[in-house]
């Protein structure tokens, strides 16, 4: 499984990469929506991509509107992790094609479950 | 934070076994050290040592006692926690009482340590989000605890950003949750099925309806032997035959009571009481 990180802040893309590493994910990193359209381009396909909203040059939202929007990538399971909390966000985010929505701050478990949910994780009782 | 002495240790494990019948064995001192400190500040004491002075005291404040049993109480929980038995639920369980309710359209469940709510707004999702017969049905969904705090935080259907981030999936999320303030508040239409109240199971049962699904989940293994008997036989006696009572992934029935069979469904098994 590969896990394609999309946060303009390196320190939250270092917090990701730890968690999703320990899960088994190999991991790919992109500082923002058009560099990881290029990662992409380049011939790496992501399993999931977990997706910051605010971000230069492509935000979150776009991406997810492009990764949709292409027959190629269109099945890549779309997970934000943003800090946008208002419920027309999330509504905004799902019409647009994500899958999957985390609010920062969030604990290492709550990603877990919601990877779990996605199918990209066994359920472990 | 304050080390709790192995004298003191036994005693607060014996006053909870006292009180709530929960058991807590040694190598648990993190626990009494974790939980109780809090509830100390809390409370106005100077440490956990002089709480557990004000409980060993002839005729302890009833209040303190209360608080220290409830900070006992683990509380763990998350929405669709371990999702196999609530997949069990729409695939089976909820379409067998259908089939089998169809003439007095009720149907009632009970979530037996429903902490502060998730568990019981779970099943009160499942069912509106794939049963709308159920609509015209007179749906109950009980939930009680031990704790008068998590019940009142259970009954407002508020939770915190960290709380929904947990097993709730997104789209449910915008559909039965309404943004107050930096929470979230489930929406009056699903908690209209929903009541919560206080209830010790290891103490004398009030009157219940008789239900045809008891969520009881992880909540026995804090119990005795005796006691985890006394209760599956009182919830036996509360479920409808061919009812069903979900526990816990480490708990069974088996070879502790008598009077279920065990059914195995996807990923979980699920304790059916025979007619």
């Amino acid at each position: 499984m590969k896990a394609l990180i999309i946060d303009d802040s390196r320190a939250m893309r270092m917090l990701l990469r730890r968690v999703v590493t320990g899960l088994g994910f190999e991991v790919l990193e992109a500082g923002n929506g058009q560099e990881a359209l290029d990662v992409i381009a380049a011939g790496e396909l992501p399993d999931v991509a977990l997706i910051d909203w605010n971000m230069p040059v492509m935000n979150g939202l776009e991406f997810v509107s492009a990764m949709r929007a292409n027959t190629e990538t269109r099945a890549v399971t779309l997970m934000m992790v943003t800090t946008e909390s208002e419920r027309t966000q999330i509504v905004r985010a799902l019409a647009a094609g994500a899958h999957e929505y985390l609010i920062k701050p969030f604990t290492e478990d709550a990603l877990v479950s919601k990877l779990e949910m996605l199918g990209l994780l066994p359920v472990v009782v | 934070m304050t080390t709790v002495s192995t004298d003191d240790f036994t005693f607060v494990a014996d006053f909870l076994r006292q009180r709530s019948a929960i058991s807590i064995g040694p190598g648990k001192e993190y626990l009494v050290e974790s939980r109780l400190t809090p509830l100390a500040r809390d409370i106005g004491l100077a440490d956990l040592n002089a709480l557990i002075g004000e409980l060993r005291r002839p005729f302890p404040d009833p209040s303190i006692r209360d608080r220290v049993v409830e900070a006992m109480t683990t509380n763990e929980t998350s929405f669709f926690r371990d999702q196999h038995p609530f997949e069990a639920m729409r695939t089976t369980l909820v379409p067998q009482v259908i089939e089998r309710n169809a003439g007095v359209r009720r149907l009632n469940i009970w979530s037996a340590a429903s902490s502060t709510g998730q568990e019981l707004y779970s099943i009160a999702m499942l069912l509106d989000s794939n049963f709308p017969e159920l609509q015209n049905w007179d749906v109950t969904l009980m939930g009680t605890d031990l704790s008068t705090d998590v019940l009142a935080r259970a009954r407002e259907g508020r939770f915190s950003a960290l709380e929904v981030n947990r097993g709730l999936p997104a789209p449910m999320m915008v559909r039965y949750f309404e943004r107050a303030g930096a929470e979230y508040v489930v929406d009056a239409n699903l908690r209209r099925w929903c009541t919560f109240k206080q209830m010790n199971l290891a103490e004398a049962w009030p009157v219940l309806p008789i239900f045809d699904i008891v969520f009881c989940r992880n909540v026995l293994i804090y119990f005795e032997i005796p006691v985890r008997q006394q209760i599956l036989d009182k919830v036996r006696r509360t479920l409808t035959p061919g009812g069903h009572l979900l526990l816990g992934a480490a708990e069974t029935t088996l070879g502790v009571v008598d009077g279920y069979s065990p059914v195995r469904i996807g990923n979980t098994v699920a304790y059916r009481v025979e007619a």
